[in-house]
């Protein structure tokens, strides 16, 4: 299966390194140090690679990616060659300054992570002290160098009761965008699925309070709402398809289909140190594994849906089904629907009992991937 | 510290809509398309709606805009007017379009 034409969006993960420790960080399990990045020289050529290509948009990612003190020529390598840059950050490390130097290099839009709607809830899910505050005075910030903002609200049984003050904050904060994104579990949130699955009822009732601000907010305020896969009937399609219009590169070069392609066994990667954007895009071995629908089995290989979820979340299907090519589970046509359902009622009551966190931080865990 | 309250965007024939300045309308060579480039989205406007678009650059009206489509298209301005003022407001609520 050769490209289907070339990549809109990538998304670069500059460092793993963090000053926070979300126990559902999409992260691998096996976080990488400082000294294994690529070096800024990299990054601006794989940029300049990526525009040739026709790529578009560029989310700069991590860990925090403000932790390299180069994101500044990045940003200018991106947006010389008209590539829109989308600046992923937890905010709770930069200086007003910062973000004037960021905008002044081309930066493009801005979307701030909010763990909680309270300081205490923000403390407790990223274990940093005083990091509420930091990232109200970040949101500031950035609208004071208009600059436009998403807030983005990951979502588990710890906050879901905080969904409608998530929304005043969005309002509050004058952001754009507020993206309501329930936890989607691989990577550090597989490991933690125990203590972030939420509740049927609480799920059901934040979909109606999702619909309502959206209908009250039309024009003020666009809500995202990324569903629980656990609770779903269909899946999404996941990165918009394996390798169909977008992928991922790694903080040491690796570029993958989507975040949690490494979980899978037998695919190998390749390195943007020793190929070029170009022939990756159209001839890696782990795009092609799963590009487009000929891998697909039953019953997504005969289903009419096939060509707009593309059979869901390979890395789910792998930790679920234990077959990479199986119907992503979160479908209600798969014969493991029924199991994954239960996972979450089982390990939702579980969740009642435990209250501590793995949380995510070099050299707590050295296996990728974990079992069920 | 509340920031100043925001409102819906009610598109009229009076409005000069405008692309905000984080939202992009850009020639994409590769593909030989236009794209309109946006937080999070990359949209690929058909010739229709480019021609709209291209248009909303805060000192045409909806109401010239029209006439000039209407020009262009050789189409009754009542036809489709409906049409622009619709397609503005939708694209206004998503917050890409100012006016
Ligand atoms: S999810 Fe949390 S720990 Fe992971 S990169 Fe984002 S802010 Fe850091
Ligand atoms: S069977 Fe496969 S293609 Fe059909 S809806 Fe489910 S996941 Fe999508």
């Amino acid at each position: 299966m050769t490209a289907p034409g070339p990549p809109i969006g990538m998304l670069a993960e500059l460092t793993h390194r963090c000053p926070l420790q979300c126990p559902y960080c999409s992260n691998p399990a096996k976080l990488l140090k400082a000294n294994a990045e690529l070096k800024t020289a990299d990054w601006v050529r794989v940029f300049n690679e990526a525009a040739d290509l026709g790529i578009l948009q560029v989310h700069l990612s991590g860990g925090e990616p403000t932790l390299r003190g180069d994101l500044e020529e990045v940003v200018s390598a991106l947006s010389s060659r008209g590539v829109y840059s989308n600046l992923i950050t937890a905010g709770v490390n930069m200086k007003p300054e910062r973000i004037t130097a960021l905008k002044n290099a081309g930066l493009d839009h801005v979307q701030l992570s909010v763990q909680g709607a309270t300081p205490e809830i923000t403390e407790k899910i990223g274990n940093m002290k005083g990091a509420h505050e930091n990232k109200l005075a970040t949101a500031r910030a950035v609208r004071a160098a208009k600059l436009p903002l998403t807030l983005n609200a990951p979502i588990h049984r710890h906050n879901i009761h905080q969904v409608e003050d998530f929304i005043e904050l969005a309002l509050d904060l004058d952001a754009d965008r507020l993206e309501i994104a329930n936890v989607q579990y691989y990577g550090w949130a597989l490991i933690n699925r125990t203590q972030l699955m939420p509740a049927w009822d609480d799920v059901m009732q934040q979909v109606d309070i999702v619909e309502e601000a959206r209908e009250r907010l039309r024009g003020v305020l666009l809500i995202d709402f990324v569903t629980p896969d656990y609770y779903a009937e269909f899946p999404k399609p996941c990165m918009g398809g394996w390798a169909q219009d977008a992928f991922m590169i790694t903080p040491d070069g690796s570029a993958m289909p989507c975040h949690a392609a490494h979980t899978i066994p037998h695919l190998t990667f390749d390195n943007v140190k020793d190929k070029s954007l170009a022939d990756i895009w159209d001839s890696s071995p782990a795009f092609d594994a799963y590009r487009g629908t000929d891998w697909m089995q039953e019953p997504c290989r005969s289903c009419e849906r096939r060509d707009a979820d593309f059979g869901g979340c390979r890395c789910q299907a792998l930790a679920i089904a234990g077959d990479a090519a199986a119907t992503d589970p979160a479908c209600s046509l798969s014969p493991l629907h029924d199991t994954m359902l239960k996972i979450a009622g089982q390990t939702q009551s579980a969740g009642e009992m435990v209250d501590d966190f793995t949380f995510r931080r070099i050299g707590v865990q050295q296996a990728d991937r974990i079992a069920d | 510290m509340a920031a100043a309250k925001r409102h819906r965007t009610m598109i009229t024939n009076e409005s000069r809509p405008d692309l905000p300045a984080f939202v992009r309308l850009q020639f994409e060579p590769v593909r030989g398309a236009w794209a309109l480039l946006s937080p999070e989205k990359v949209m690929w406007p058909d010739d229709v709606s480019h021609d709209i678009l291209k248009r909303c650059n805060g000192k045409m009206t909806v109401a010239e805009i029209i006439s000039s489509l209407a020009v262009e298209y050789d189409a009754p301005e009542a036809i489709i007017g409906d049409d622009v003022c619709g397609f503005l407001q939708t694209w206004a609520d998503r917050r890409l379009v100012i006016a």
